[in-house]
């Protein structure tokens, strides 16, 4: 399809540490093992799971910041792990990542003007002489005033850095940003503001969003498509009303359980899971939700469920959906 | 565009607030810590002493003056003479200039040698790292001094000659100082590159070039200038201890450290505390303000490093 922006078919992603040099390598961390989405134009795909389900990881290695293991990432029908040099800084435009932590992704010895039009005038977007003109009017659509343009980031709050990074991105001109738990380090009341300022800038621009969260609530304004990751696989995806009004995957429906509902007088069991998160290095066999599903049988730890499209465009991996 | 034109007239008609750059930021912290700045010009002092002094002496350098033995401190001889009558003050600042200038040189080579095969293992990982690495870990597994005190030996019995020894002690005072520092640079480079911040320049496509230059640079020179500082106290009290021991800088050329050996001597060491107090006092003093200025330095640079 035409439409489709970004392909991704049986990602996989392992983190290996060789310990020394006569040690063998150790057990790989199988941050993503074996993912598979799509984002089309315009989309605003939500990514939710528990931290350590890799998400991040799926988000870094989608624009080639890191190597994959395996499995396909297509960008606009291109292989983007087989572009050339100069095809890999044309997509180093097309697309941008928004970090989680607003005061690690900034460097400090930067001014934040020079942060914002530095990477504009490498990729000749605007000449030396106009970046400056460029970069005030990003940083105006990004709500930040003009006479920040020659500070420091450490000069400013976290809901104002993240706009500086928004900022920074926005100057290329993208169209398709992986947006990594953005507000998840801000205050509640940055919150919102920063979830408008990703909205508006959206609709303006008609940017396509991968737009990580560890909290389903947040993404839940913002998205039109979820998906559910945990452990390295993603166990549900589907429109945000389906999966929302009618969720499928044990995991999904305690998730959505613990959400908090406008009225009052409606009332929901609340599901509880037991224990932690289980070490992705040695995740449990058959189904790796399997130590924490309240609906685990025997059949779940000898067979890895299948990862399937139960009804249209909603696809589920669990053997009793 | 007619936003564009607005918004920079607007902009020019707004007093636009500029921070500082972080240099100048710096150099006013520094000039806030009163310790760091008696430091500061008590080094100057000690420079211009040690350099220019010696212009001003009516004395020649190794000149002996059999009448003039062991003299204590007069309006002739303002801090005395030793036992080969030479003006102690004179021989005092020359040793300055030898003393400040190994510590210096040697501080140089260190930084020269060790961040570099800091930044190539840091940057290159694999197997250059880990032969790097090792090496680095071998030489720092064995306490600097004694392999002072070996080579200096060495150097003694090969006779090396006294104008000689000066260089061959910066090149062990460097040989001994870099591994410190090529960990250092490799730490600072490894979490650097795993910094957000760094990851980003990745994200935005930026070249090489641009990635060493300005971002990976510029963030390591704060810790790098830190560390020479306190590297130049280091090797000048090492070159003090082994010229003390007859291992370093040989007499004829005066050092601080071998102007010290007159305290060996349990005549002089009771009877004419004018030979060893000045240079005592000059390695103390010095090495001191180093330290002082190092710490005023590091907390200048980046507040948060502050303990
Ligand atoms: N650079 C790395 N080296 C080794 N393991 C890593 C690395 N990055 C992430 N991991 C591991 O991969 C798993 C997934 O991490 P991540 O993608 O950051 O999860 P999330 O973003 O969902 O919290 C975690 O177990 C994490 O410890
Ligand atoms: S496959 Fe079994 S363990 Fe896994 S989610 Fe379904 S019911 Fe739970
Ligand atoms: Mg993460």
């Amino acid at each position: 399809m035409s439409d489709t922006l970004i392909e991704v078919s049986n990602l996989k992603k392992y983190y290996t540490s060789s310990k020394g040099l006569f040690k063998k390598l150790s057990d790989p961390v199988k941050a993503v093992d074996g993912v598979s989405f799509t984002i089309k134009k315009g989309e605003v795909f939500g990514l939710v799971g528990e931290s350590g389900s890799g998400k991040s990881t799926i988000g870094k290695t989608i624009l080639r910041i890191q190597d994959k293991t395996g499995g396909e990432v297509k960008y606009k029908g291109q292989d983007i792990f087989n572009l050339s040099k100069k095809e890999l800084r044309h997509l180093r435009v097309q697309t941008q990542l928004v970090f989680q932590d607003p005061f690690s992704s900034l460097n400090p010895r930067i001014r934040v003007g020079d942060a914002i039009g530095e990477a504009v005038v490498e990729h000749g977007i605007v000449s030396k002489q106009e970046v400056r003109a460029h970069v005030l009017e990003v940083m105006e659509k990004c709500g930040l005033s003009p006479f920040h343009i020659d500070r420091y980031p450490h000069e400013f709050s976290g809901g104002q850095r993240q706009r500086i990074v928004i900022a920074r991105a926005m100057a290329l001109n993208p169209e398709f940003i992986v947006m990594d738990e953005p507000v998840a380090s801000l205050d509640v009341s940055i919150q919102a503001q920063i979830i408008n300022l990703f909205s508006d800038l959206q609709r303006e621009n008609g940017l396509s969003y991968l737009f990580i969260s560890h909290d389903i609530s947040v993404v839940e304004h913002l998205c039109t498509k979820i998906a559910i990751m945990y452990l390295g696989n993603i166990v549900e995806l589907a429109s945000k009303e389906d999966l929302f009004n009618q969720p499928l995957h044990p995991y999904t429906k305690a998730l959505l359980s613990a959400v908090p509902i406008p009225d009052p007088t409606a009332k929901r069991e609340r599901i509880l899971l037991k224990g932690d998160i289980p070490s992705p290095i040695n995740p449990p066999s058959g189904c790796k939700f399997r130590s924490r599903c309240p609906s685990a049988t025997n059949l779940c730890s000898e067979k890895i469920p299948e990862y399937r499209e139960v009804n249209k465009d909603h696809f589920v991996a669990c053997h009793y959906v | 565009m007619e936003t564009q034109s607005l918004l920079v007239k607007q902009q020019n008609s707004k007093t636009i607030v500029k921070s500082p750059s972080l240099w100048k930021q710096t150099y006013l912290r520094l000039k806030k810590n009163k310790m760091a700045m008696v430091s500061l010009f008590f080094l100057m002092f000690m420079f211009l002493l040690s350099f220019i002094g010696p212009y001003f002496s009516p004395y020649i350098l190794d000149r002996t003056d059999v009448a003039n033995m062991n003299q204590p401190p007069s309006a002739s001889h303002w801090l005395g003479t030793d036992n080969y009558g030479r003006d102690i003050l004179t021989r005092l600042m020359m040793a300055g200039q030898i003393s400040l200038t190994i510590g210096i040189a040697a501080m140089f080579l260190s930084i020269l040698i060790g961040s570099l095969l800091g930044a190539i293992s840091g940057f290159y990982r694999g197997i250059v790292d880990l032969v790097i690495m090792r090496l680095a870990d071998i030489l720092m597994s064995i306490p600097g001094l004694p392999l002072l005190l070996m080579m200096g030996a060495i150097l003694s019995e090969w006779k090396v000659p006294a104008e000689y020894r000066l260089y061959l002690i910066m090149i062990m005072l460097s040989f001994v100082g870099w591994p410190g520092l090529a960990r250092l640079v490799r730490g600072q480079i490894l979490s650097l590159k795993e910094q957000p911040f760094m990851q980003a320049t990745e994200v935005l496509g930026l070249s090489d070039r641009r990635k060493i230059f300005h971002h990976l640079i510029p963030n390591t020179v704060p810790i790098l200038l830190v560390v020479a500082t306190l590297n130049v106290a280091g090797s000048i009290l090492s070159e003090s201890a082994l010229s003390y021991l007859g291992l370093g800088v040989v007499p004829p050329t005066p050092s601080w450290g071998n102007m010290m050996d007159a305290a060996n001597n349990f005549m002089d060491f009771r009877k004419r505390p004018w030979l060893w107090i000045p240079p005592g006092t000059a390695i103390f003093l010095t090495v001191v303000s180093i330290n002082l200025l190092g710490d005023g330095l590091r907390d200048a640079l980046d507040p948060k490093l502050r303990r």
